[in-house]
């Protein structure tokens, strides 16, 4: 299966990936000697120069400080941080950008959720639902939680496709559920929970819902009105932009009753040593200056997604996920997890008889980067047994070619350890 | 690709292939845990020592070809030895894979060293460094009586 087979078949343009790549400097460069093949975006998705350029313009042209400044430096900074904040308000279709809430990541998102709202709103004994495919920035802020405020944590098993079990879903859904959160897309196998049915049932049982986008934003379109979630959380640096910026979206009512997550500058209205008066979302959540140059480059990445068709972006990624998975279906000794139909460009391996850390340093040497371990998801791994798996994700920039270079490289590693 | 070969020598994949003194040892005089949380690797040495000397010693755990090849030769070259070889073997083993230098001379025979050497190409591979001393931080504080679990992190 090829790019642009798929593409006609689904009656959009062709994806000219070759383009694509000369906008991304770093995919140009080599690693011991090889031409890189950067298969590990599901980690940290490379930049393109349209991201490096905003950043450098940033610092060379309108950086000050935001909010602050009567200059005009300040008004040119603060306008740039609040484009960039409508930008991801469209970006996944909110209905304000005060729903938009800067964070470092979609780590800090989550916490954040669960020190506020969590804190203020769940009480001992109420249930927090999460599934076995969630990272671990999904796991341990409800653990700490469950520490601070005895909630019970409850887990949605998947099956051994890796499918999430929808009816055991159902099941564990209470009068007590207060909060589900559910990944969009796993990061350690690419499996997509169903979030519709997700977050209709948990509406009808009374909980909010907590969509953990990390993955799932990189790969298709969003409209959390559409999902209807009431939280949704990722993080730039997947999304072809910076590191340190992450976006928490959540509803107005919900925000506006959440207490402040830290106290500092920018999130006040007054403050006397009597008394603090609170900023409205989502200032009352951006305590301290925050990383005002990666906000704007997170802008400039969204702004780069626009300019590319994402339909035909999503079809080269399902060709390339397609690819990848008959190639190492192919090779003796290969077992992929996460075989059930609804994944994002994600596959993830084992090889009988050789650890994923020598597969990955073998593949290394080739020039070709995948994560290996347990992809910061533990409890999926003692799901199937393993310890870990191999992982090549795929970004808008991948070729057929590079799924080929996967599949090289892996016999490679039968040479070598036979 | 010399210095994966150098890596991956016949010699390690044997050892990682068909791990010798592997299992736990009835009624050790030391034993501990290691864990490197990084990559999930865990190694646990038991130890039978008696009147300075290791009587017996084996391994158990699971992890790459790496650390599964340098805890069987550690085994096999700690095996009758002295505790004060097994101390000074230590420090030489980590100069070897850490800076290529064997840390301090000491009483050996060169075929002892020789054995080890093959796993000096770790050097070239900082990440995997600690997959090669995992099995060696642990004996160490088996030697010690550390029943807390070793982390290489």
């Amino acid at each position: 299966m090829t790019g642009a087979s798929t593409a006609a078949r689904r009656n959009v343009p062709a994806f000219d990936v070759e383009a694509v790549r000369r906008e991304f400097p770093i995919l140009s460069t080599t690693a011991h000697g090889k031409k890189l093949v950067f298969l590990d975006s599901g980690a940290s998705a490379q930049k393109s120069r349209a991201v490096i350029e905003a950043i450098s313009s940033v610092y060379e042209s309108r950086y000050a400080n935001i909010h602050r400044g009567v200059y005009q430096l300040s008004q040119f900074a603060t306008e740039a941080y609040e484009a960039a904040r409508v930008k991801v308000q469209r970006f996944i279709g909110a209905g304000s950008p005060s729903e938009i809430v800067f964070t470092k990541g979609a780590t800090e998102a989550i916490n954040l959720v669960a020190a506020t709202y969590g804190v203020k709103f769940l009480k001992a004994g109420d249930e927090i639902i999460v599934s076995a495919l969630e990272h671990h920035a999904n796991i341990v802020p409800w653990q700490l939680l469950r520490e601070r405020n005895g909630i019970v944590l409850k887990v949605v098993p998947v099956d051994d496709t890796g499918a999430f079990q929808l009816d055991a879903y159902e099941r564990l859904l209470s009068p007590r559920t207060r909060i589900v959160a559910v990944t969009q897309a796993s990061n350690a196998l690419g499996i997509k929970p169903p979030i519709a049915a997700v977050t209709r049932l948990a509406h009808a049982a009374g909980a909010i819902v907590l969509i953990d986008g990390a993955q799932g934003v990189v790969h298709e379109p969003v409209d959390v009105r559409a999902m209807d979630c009431d939280f949704y959380v990722f993080s730039g640096h997947k999304l072809y932009g910076p590191g340190g910026i992450g976006v928490l979206y959540g509803k107005t009512k919900l925000l506006e009753a959440m207490p402040p997550y830290q106290g500092g500058g920018d999130m006040i209205l007054s403050v006397s040593f009597e008394a603090t008066e609170f900023a409205p979302p989502p200032a009352r959540f951006e305590a301290g200056t925050p990383p005002i140059a990666d906000a704007i480059g997170l802008g400039a990445a969204i702004d780069f997604l626009n300019g590319l068709d994402r339909a035909a972006v999503l079809a080269h990624e399902e060709a390339l996920l397609a690819h990848a998975t008959a190639a190492l279906s192919a090779i003796k000794g290969v077992r992929l997890y996460g075989t059930a139909p609804d994944k994002a460009a994600i596959v993830s391996f084992t090889l009988a008889g050789v650890h994923p850390h020598d597969i990955g340093t073998i593949l290394d040497h080739e020039g070709i980067a995948v994560r290996v371990g347990h992809h910061c998801a533990q409890p999926i791994m003692d799901r199937f047994g393993i310890p870990g798996t191999v992982r090549a994700s795929f970004g808008l920039y991948n070729t057929l070619d590079e799924v080929d270079a996967l599949a090289r490289g892996l016999a490679k590693v039968r040479e070598i350890f036979g | 690709m010399s210095g994966l070969r150098e890596l991956y020598q016949e010699v390690i994949l044997d050892h990682s292939k068909a791990p010798r003194n592997y299992g736990k040892l009835e009624a050790p005089t030391g034993a501990s845990h290691g864990h490197n949380p990084l990559c999930g690797d865990t190694v646990a040495i038991y130890l039978r020592i008696k009147d300075g000397v290791v009587e017996d010693i084996r391994f158990d755990g699971r992890g790459c070809a790496i650390s599964m090849a340098s805890a069987s030769m550690m085994t096999e070259i700690l095996k009758g030895r002295s505790v004060a070889d097994v101390k000074e073997m230590f420090e030489r083993f980590h100069g070897l894979v850490t800076t290529g230098h064997e840390a301090c001379e000491g009483g050996f025979e060169t075929a002892d060293l020789d054995k080890l050497v093959v796993l000096a190409g770790v050097r070239e591979f900082p990440m995997r460094v600690k997959c090669a001393t995992l099995a060696w931080h642990t004996m160490k504080a088996a030697l010690a009586g550390e029943a807390d679990e070793v982390s290489t992190e």
